[in-house]
């Protein structure tokens, strides 16, 4: 009986720890954000924004934020149709190529990224595209489609098709039975599919790296180069406010998805 | 194909709209991702005519082997302590009621919603010579020098096994969940110790969650790029490090391109490989 309780405690502890190694790097910016000090102190010398207002008052962070929200905005509207269609065909087709259609759709998450933000700088310089906010939202586009696909394929999973059939047999056509029949019931896992599209744009560093420029480069792009440089507090309060953005936005999609399930 | 019209003309209809349907979004993934990859393909085989000159390179000169050699050993490494640091987590939110495994699963998937330039940082701040790590440890006098935590391969696999342990700790908890606890009960009742019956009957029931949870980890840590540029210091020089310098650096393409092309190829090997023992929606976190 000793052995049991002795292996249980250290299966306790061992989980501890890991989950604290999980959890710490995730809480200690806030702190860092919040301190007066220009280099890291532990403990904190004394609360201060500084961080902040150096943040919002500064307008090459304030240009790379305009840029950021306005490509995960614009990846948003775009990649959430995209998915949705795809997704719905993707389920409702007996087309044996749609297999194939639906790994296609999910490449960008086996395809190591540094090798497809290389190829995407390429093909860019071939067609100027490079540095631009039209080439940025497309690469976005492209990264986040599999979020949305997969999001939506699962919400189509519990959906009975011959409830779009019925209101077809009534009259409504293809487009209005989707629009009044389908999407409503599979709302919350488009909308979830949207979040986390708006999430990875927003995250995005390593395209952005490669193919961002002059005015147009995005918050990441800009905190890496600040990061290989020196360490600037600064950072502590955009990471701050964009980790309580992604977890604000996470909630927003688990909750809906789960009064879906419930 | 549909129940009003079975006509053979109606159901053409409706392979063309399904195609339109998913027409845009492969678009952009062809134009996106096949389009450059094989824009890279071409660039590291063919200047001024053909020449297998960038693979002599990447398979012949020192610097190209030895990071080849050093990512895989990294990843190897961050797979490893990965699944011990993993399978217990994993293990303990199979064993514990409802509620608290949705709690511990909770704690585990929320660095994952945080950037991962957000966690290098994170990672600078704890580890770095006047870091709180050091500060804490000089604080309380166990140390009189700081340690060398970050700008070496420890801070680069400490960082990288941050990030990729919730894609361990996921793909081990879907597949210990299908263990059915009878067979437990099974063991315990027919007299083997607690220990016998987790190496006899649990263990090897996971491994297929093991396997995923190992492949996935290890093929994301080959392509990793932020985190050991940010952490390694320069003299870590990762395979996906490799490529960015000779872009940036030395506008060396096709040498950069043959470099992408044979990370592509090992990555999709494995997961050939992989796929001939365990479904790959599994390792893609399908199910």
């Amino acid at each position: 009986m000793m052995r049991i309780s002795a292996a249980r405690i250290a299966l306790y502890v061992i989980s501890a720890l890991v989950l604290v190694y999980l959890i710490l790097p995730v809480l200690i910016i806030a702190p860092i954000s919040f301190s007066s000090a220009r280099f890291l102190t532990f403990p904190p010398p004394s609360f201060s924004t500084r961080w902040y207002q150096q943040y919002f008052t500064n307008p090459a962070w304030m240009q790379a934020t305009r840029v950021t929200l306005t490509v995960a905005l614009f990846t948003v509207v775009i990649a959430t149709p995209c998915g949705v269609a795809a997704a719905y065909a993707i389920s409702q087709s007996k087309l044996r190529i749609m297999r194939v259609v639906h790994m296609t759709l999910l490449l960008p998450l086996v395809v190591p990224i540094i090798i497809t933000a290389v190829g995407i700088f390429f093909v860019y310089a071939k067609v100027g595209l490079v540095a631009t906010l039209p080439g940025l939202v497309l690469a976005n586009v492209m990264l986040g489609l599999p979020y949305v696909v997969i999001s939506v394929l699962a919400g189509l999973q519990s959906f009975d098709p011959a409830q779009e059939m019925v209101a077809r047999s009534l009259g409504m056509n293809r487009l209005r039975s989707f629009f009044a029949v389908t999407l409503p019931q599979i709302k919350s896992s488009v909308i979830a599919g949207g979040i986390f599209a708006f999430i990875s744009a927003m995250d995005e560093t390593i395209v952005a790296l490669f193919i961002s420029g002059g005015q147009y480069q995005p918050l990441t792009k800009r905190m890496f180069t600040a990061l290989r440089d020196e360490i600037d507090p600064t950072i502590a309060a955009i990471s701050t406010l964009m980790t309580a953005a992604s977890f604000l936005l996470v909630l927003l999609a688990t909750t809906r998805q789960g009064r879906k399930a419930g | 194909m549909t129940v009003s019209d079975p006509s053979q003309k109606h159901q053409r209809r409706e392979h063309w709209l399904m195609l339109a349907l998913v027409s845009p979004a492969l678009l952009v993934i062809l134009l996106l991702i096949v389009l450059p990859v094989g824009w890279l393909a071409w660039q590291s085989i063919y200047h001024d005519g053909f020449t297998l000159e960038n693979y002599r390179r990447v398979f012949t000169e020192d610097i190209y082997w030895r990071s080849f050699a050093l990512t895989f050993e990294i990843s190897l490494a961050v797979t490893l302590i990965a699944l011990l640091l993993g399978y217990p987590v994993a293990y303990l939110a199979n064993s514990v009621p409802k509620g608290w495994s949705i709690l511990i699963l909770s704690l585990v998937v929320l660095p994952f919603w945080t950037s991962v330039l957000v966690r290098a940082y994170a990672w600078l701040a704890l580890l770095q010579r006047s870091g709180v790590i050091n500060q804490f440890l000089r604080y309380f006098d166990v140390i009189s020098e700081p340690l060398a935590l970050v700008h070496n391969s420890f801070g680069t696999v400490v960082a990288t096994v941050h990030i990729l342990l919730p894609f361990m700790v996921l793909p081990l908890y879907a597949t210990m969940q299908k263990i059915p606890g009878d067979l437990m009960q099974a063991g315990a009742s027919l007299g083997a110790s607690p220990s016998l019956t987790f190496f006899r009957v649990f263990l090897p029931l996971s491994l297929p969650g093991v396997l995923a949870g190992c492949t996935m980890v290890f093929v994301l840590c080959l392509g990793f790029y932020i985190t050991p540029e940010l952490l390694g210091g320069g003299r870590t020089v990762m395979v996906s490090m490799l490529v960015s310098r000779n872009v940036e650096l030395y506008n060396q393409f096709g040498a950069a391109s043959a470099v992408a092309v044979v990370l592509l190829v090992s990555v999709l090997a494995i997961f050939f490989v992989v796929s001939r023992f365990i479904s790959l929606d599994r390792v893609l976190g399908q199910k």
